[in-house]
C-alpha cells in the first residue's frame, strides 16, 4: 500500500516537474562510441571471428605477445616478457612475466597460456584454422603446446615455419590468455567453458567486460591491475546504433564521443563542424572481383588480363572513392611485410580489345556479376560495367546482401563476384594462403581458398606459397611474396582494385583513439578526453 | 424451405450453447494450435529457401571446411528438412525454442529481453494514436466536406503515406538535434544505463517502481519521439477508419430520428453514433497494436531501439532460424491474444453481443 501511495505521490509530483532535458555531454571518465555491433556473436576469444567481437576482445584479454600499437608492425611482449626460437626453428619458448593477475585476482601462469592455445584447437570453432595450419591437431596439441614450468610456455610446430609467421599467430586474437580455473569451473559437457565464455570473460587485459547486450551495447570497465597500469578512462560503452544518420546526430550533439560507421557524405558534412573532427586510418581489406574460371571466357589467361585493363582504377579513386580508398593491386595490403605497391594495370580499352581478340573474344561476351550491395561497391561495379562495355564485355550486375553473395561465391556459382577480403593476422601468409594456394580443385576440397572459389588450380604457385611461409630469412621471404603477388597479378582470376581507409568522426576532446589496421589492433587503453 | 433453414439455425445455436464455455475454450485452443502449426511450417520453409547459408552466420567466411561441416551437422542442417522440422517441433513442444546463433542465448530469453522494449514503444504509440485518432475521426465525419474535415483528412493522409524512416530522421533532426526538446536514439543515456533493476522490462515502469525519477525522465525523453512518430502513423489509420465508420452511422435513420426528437447534435454524434462503431473500432485498434508490435523495424533502426523488430530483422538477414521462428511465433501469439481480447471486449461495448457465446 505504502508503495502505491508513493507512486501516486510521485505521479502527482511529475505533473509539476516539468520537461527539463537532462542530457548533457557524456560522462568525463567514459568513452561512448556509436557503432554497428550486430556482427558480434560471442565473447569467447577461442571462437570470436567478427570485427566488433575481435575489437572488444583486444581490449579485454591480454595475449601471449602483441604488436606495439595500432599501426606498428613491431612485436612486443604481452603476457610473455621475452621469447626465443630453438635451433631447430620449430620450438618457441615464451617466458611469462611474473606478478600478473587475472581480473578476478587469480595469478596468471604459463598453464593458463597453454590451456588457452590448446582450447582453440580443441574447440574447433571458426578461428581454429589459424592454429591448425601450424600442424596442431586435437590429438597432438597437448604435447606440442605446454607449460614446462609455471612461468615458461613452450610451443612446437611439427614442421618449420617462418618465425615471423608463428609470432604473428601468437599475437592474434586466438592467442588471448583465458583463465583456466574460471573457464573450467563453468565447463559444461566438455566445452572448456565455451558456453560461459560466450557472454562472460576470464581475462587479464586492460578492461573488464561488464556486460554485452546483443544488438544493444557493450560496457567495459577499467581494470586497475593491468600489467601496464590502469587505462586512462574508467569506462568504455559501445552503443549499437544501426543507422549511420542517427550516429551522425549523436556525435554532433555530444551524446556519443565517437561515431564509427558514418557514410562518406555524412563525413563530408562534418567539415566545418567545430566540435567534431574526422580521423582517417588505413584499413587492410582487399576490394576485388573474382572471375570464376569455370566460366568459359575466363579460362583464357588473355581474357583475364584484358579484364584487368578494363577498370578505371584511378578514375574511381580520384572521384567517388576519393579519400576512402586508394588503388592497390597486390594481394598483400599496403603496410604488410612484402606488400607490392606497384600497380601495373590502368584503364586501356585498346589493349584490352587486342587481348580479347587474341583470347578468342573479339566482340566481348556477356557476364553476370554478383555484387555485394553496399554503397561503395555498387558504385565500383557500375563503373566497371561502363568501362567493360567499351570493349564489348556486357556485365549484368546482380546486387545482393553480403551473406548471399558469399554463399554464391563459396558454392562457386558465380561468373564474377565483387567482394572484399580481410586478412586474418598481421603476416603475409594470411592472404597468400587464400589468393595463391589451391592444390585440390574438387568440390569437396578440405579447404576452399579464394583461388579454389574461382577454379584456379595452381599446384606450382601453391608450393611457392608454402615455401614462403617457411622461409626463416626475412629479406628472402619478402622477395618471395613480391614474386607471388606478381604471378597472381599476371595470371590470377582476381581483379584486385582498392584498399580502404577507416574513417571515424570523433568529438574534439577525444585523444589517442586509433582504429587498427585490423580489428584486433584497436586499443582503447590510452584513449582520453 | 424456410423451415429447414430455421432448424439448421436452431441446431447450430443449440450446439454452441451445449458446448458452453468448455467448447469455446476447446475451439480457441484448436485454432491456436492450428495457427501455430501453420506458422512454424511456413516460417520453416521460408527459412530454408532464403538464399543465405545459416552456417555462414556462425562460422564466417574464413573457417576451414572441417569446422564448417561440424557446425552444419551441429545445427542439424545435414538432415532432411522434414526431419529438421520434426526436431524443431518436438523442441518447441517441450518449451525449447533453441538458441540464437547470433546472441548465443536461448531464443526465449532473447525475446523476453527485446519484447518489452517494443511493447513500451508501441503502447505509448497506441495511446497517442487512439486518444487523438478517434476524436479526430469523429470530428471529421461530423464536419464532412467542410474545411475541418479536409484538414484532418489531409493530415492523416500525410501520416499514412510518409515513410516512417524519413519521418524518424526528420523528427530527430528537428526535436533532438536542433531544438533539444527530446533525447536522442537509444532507450537511455549512458549515464542512466543499468541503474534500475529490470522487473517489467519497460524502463519507465521499472524506474517508477524503483522510485528513480531521473531514470524515469530520461527514459521518457527517449521514448517520446519514436512513440509519437509511430503514434502519428496509427493516428492516421485510426482517424481514417473512425471517419468512415462514423459516416456510415451518421447516414442512418436513427440519427435523423434522434435529432428530430430534439437530442443535441453533440449527443447524437458522440454518444449514439460513436457508440455504434465501437465494435469495429476495437478490431481496428487491436490490429493497429499488432501492427505496431511487429512493424516497428524501421523506427527501431533509426532510434537504435533494441526491440523485436530489430531483433527479427537481424536474425532474418543472418538466417538465424531459431530466432526467426521464435519471433514469428511470438507475433502469432500476440495476434491471437489480441483477437481474443477484442472478442471479449465486444459485449462490453455492444449490448447486442451480450448473452451470445
Amino acid at each position: 500500500m505504502a508503495k502505491h501511495r508513493n507512486i501516486a505521490a510521485m505521479a502527482a509530483a511529475l505533473a509539476f516537474a516539468g520537461w527539463a532535458p537532462l542530457h548533457a555531454a557524456t560522462p568525463a571518465n567514459t568513452l561512448v562510441m556509436a557503432k554497428q555491433i550486430d556482427d558480434m556473436i560471442t565473447m569467447d576469444p577461442g571462437e570470436a571471428y567478427e570485427l566488433t567481437g575481435e575489437e572488444v576482445l583486444t581490449n579485454v584479454y591480454d595475449r601471449i605477445i602483441r604488436f606495439e600499437s595500432a599501426t606498428s608492425s613491431k612485436m612486443v611482449g604481452g603476457v610473455a616478457e621475452s621469447w626465443s626460437v630453438g635451433d631447430d626453428g620449430k620450438t618457441f619458448t615464451f617466458k611469462i612475466r611474473a606478478g600478473q593477475k587475472f581480473q578476478d585476482g587469480t595469478p596468471l601462469t604459463a598453464e593458463d597460456c597453454a590451456f588457452s592455445l590448446q582450447r582453440v584447437i580443441l574447440l574447433d570453432k571458426t578461428p581454429a584454422f589459424l592454429f591448425t595450419q601450424l600442424g596442431w591437431t586435437k590429438d597432438n596439441v597437448r604435447d606440442l603446446v605446454k607449460a614446462t614450468d609455471s612461468m615458461t610456455l613452450q610451443i612446437t610446430t611439427p614442421v618449420k615455419f617462418a618465425p615471423t609467421l608463428v609470432e604473428s599467430l601468437m599475437s592474434a586474437n586466438v592467442a588471448s590468455v583465458v583463465e583456466k580455473k574460471a573457464a573450467m569451473e563453468h565447463e559444461e559437457k566438455g566445452d572448456l567453458g565455451n558456453g560461459w565464455l560466450k557472454t562472460n570473460s576470464a581475462a587479464s587485459g586492460p578492461f573488464r567486460l561488464v556486460s554485452w547486450k546483443p544488438n544493444e551495447s557493450v560496457t567495459l570497465e577499467a581494470y586497475a591491475g593491468y600489467r601496464e597500469g590502469a587505462p586512462t578512462l574508467r569506462r568504455v560503452v559501445i552503443q549499437h546504433v544501426p543507422e549511420p544518420s542517427s550516429q551522425l546526430l549523436l556525435v554532433q550533439k555530444g551524446d556519443v564521443d565517437i561515431a564509427r560507421d558514418l557514410q562518406p557524405d555524412q563525413l563530408a558534412s562534418l567539415e566545418g563542424d567545430k566540435a567534431v573532427k574526422v580521423a582517417t586510418f588505413p584499413g587492410s581489406d582487399t576490394w576485388y572481383a573474382g572471375m570464376n574460371m569455370a566460366f568459359e571466357p575466363f579460362k583464357n589467361v588473355k581474357v583475364r588480363e584484358a579484364m584487368k585493363y578494363l577498370i578505371d582504377y584511378d578514375g574511381m579513386a580520384n572521384s567517388f572513392l576519393h579519400g576512402r580508398f586508394f588503388v592497390h593491386q597486390g594481394f598483400l595490403p599496403h603496410g604488410f611485410m612484402g606488400a607490392l605497391d606497384e600497380n601495373p594495370y590502368h584503364l586501356d580499352v585498346a589493349k584490352a580489345k587486342q587481348l580479347l581478340a587474341e583470347g578468342g573474344y573479339p566482340n566481348g561476351f556477356e557476364v553476370r556479376m554478383d555484387s555485394w550491395n553496399g554503397a561503395a561497391m555498387n558504385s565500383i561495379v557500375q563503373s566497371m560495367q561502363q568501362t567493360m562495355a567499351q570493349a564489348g564485355v556486357k556485365m549484368q550486375i546482380v546486387p545482393s546482401d553480403l551473406k548471399q553473395v558469399i554463399t554464391i561465391y563459396r558454392g562457386r556459382k558465380h561468373q564474377m563476384a565483387a567482394l572484399s577480403w580481410g586478412p586474418d593476422y598481421f603476416d603475409p601468409h594470411t592472404n597468400a594462403d587464400t589468393f595463391a594456394r589451391n592444390t585440390d580443385n574438387s568440390d569437396n576440397a578440405s579447404t576452399k581458398p579464394l583461388a579454389w572459389r574461382n577454379n584456379w588450380l595452381i599446384p606450382e604457385i601453391s608450393k611457392e606459397t608454402a615455401a614462403a611461409a617457411q622461409e626463416p630469412d626475412a629479406t628472402k621471404r619478402e622477395a618471395m611474396y613480391k614474386d607471388l603477388q606478381k604471378k597472381v597479378l599476371d595470371e590470377g582470376p582476381f581483379l584486385i582494385m582498392f584498399q580502404p581507409y577507416n574513417q571515424v568522426a570523433e568529438r574534439n576532446e577525444v585523444k589517442n583513439f586509433a582504429v587498427g589496421i585490423f580489428a584486433d589492433l584497436t586499443y582503447y587503453r590510452n584513449v582520453s578526453k | 424451405m424456410s423451415g429447414a433453414v430455421v432448424t439448421a439455425g436452431l441446431r447450430s445455436q443449440w450446439t454452441r450453447h451445449a458446448a458452453g464455455p468448455a467448447g469455446r475454450v476447446l475451439r480457441i485452443l484448436l485454432s491456436v494450435a492450428l495457427t501455430f502449426l501453420g506458422l512454424t511450417i511456413v516460417t520453416f520453409v521460408i527459412g530454408r529457401v532464403v538464399p543465405i547459408d545459416p552456417v555462414l552466420a556462425i562460422v564466417g567466411d574464413h573457417a576451414s571446411a572441417e569446422t564448417y561441416a561440424r557446425v552444419r551437422a551441429e545445427i542439424g542442417l545435414d538432415l532432411p528438412i522434414y526431419d529438421q522440422y520434426w526436431r524443431y517441433l518436438v523442441g518447441v513442444l517441450h518449451g525449447n525454442f533453441g538458441n540464437s546463433v547470433l546472441t548465443s542465448r536461448p531464443v526465449l530469453q532473447d525475446l523476453l529481453h527485446v519484447f518489452p522494449a517494443t511493447i513500451e514503444l508501441s503502447l505509448l504509440a497506441l495511446v497517442i494514436g487512439v486518444a487523438l485518432g478517434i476524436p479526430l475521426g469523429v470530428i471529421a465525419a461530423a464536419n464532412r466536406g467542410r474545411p475541418l474535415d479536409h484538414v484532418i483528412r489531409f493530415a492523416s493522409l500525410l501520416g499514412y503515406s510518409m515513410p516512417v524512416f524519413w519521418l524518424g530522421l526528420v523528427g530527430l533532426l528537428a526535436f533532438y538535434a536542433k531544438l533539444g526538446w527530446v533525447a536522442g536514439p537509444g532507450r537511455l543515456d549512458v549515464a542512466f544505463a543499468d541503474l534500475v533493476p529490470q522487473v517489467t522490462g519497460l524502463i519507465t515502469v521499472d524506474a517508477l517502481l524503483d522510485g528513480d525519477m531521473d531514470v524515469f525522465w530520461n527514459a521518457l525523453q527517449h521514448l517520446v519521439l519514436p512513440s509519437s512518430i509511430l503514434g502519428y502513423l496509427s493516428l492516421a489509420y485510426v482517424a481514417r477508419m473512425t471517419r468512415s465508420f462514423m459516416l456510415g452511422q451518421l447516414q442512418q435513420e436513427y440519427v435523423l430520428a434522434a435529432r428530430a426528437k430534439g437530442l443535441s447534435r453533440w449527443r447524437v454524434v458522440w454518444v449514439h453514433a460513436l457508440g455504434n462503431v465501437w465494435v469495429q473500432l476495437i478490431t481496428v485498434i487491436a490490429l493497429t497494436f499488432g501492427g505496431l508490435l511487429e512493424g516497428a523495424v524501421l523506427t527501431e533502426t533509426v532510434f537504435a531501439w533494441p526491440g523485436l523488430g530489430l531483433y527479427m530483422k537481424n536474425s532474418l538477414f543472418n538466417a538465424d532460424l531459431n530466432a526467426v521462428l521464435g519471433g514469428t511465433m511470438l507475433v502469432g501469439v500476440v495476434y491471437i491474444g489480441l483477437n481474443l481480447l477484442s472478442d471479449l471486449l465486444y459485449p462490453l461495448v455492444d449490448p447486442r453481443a451480450r448473452g451470445r457465446t
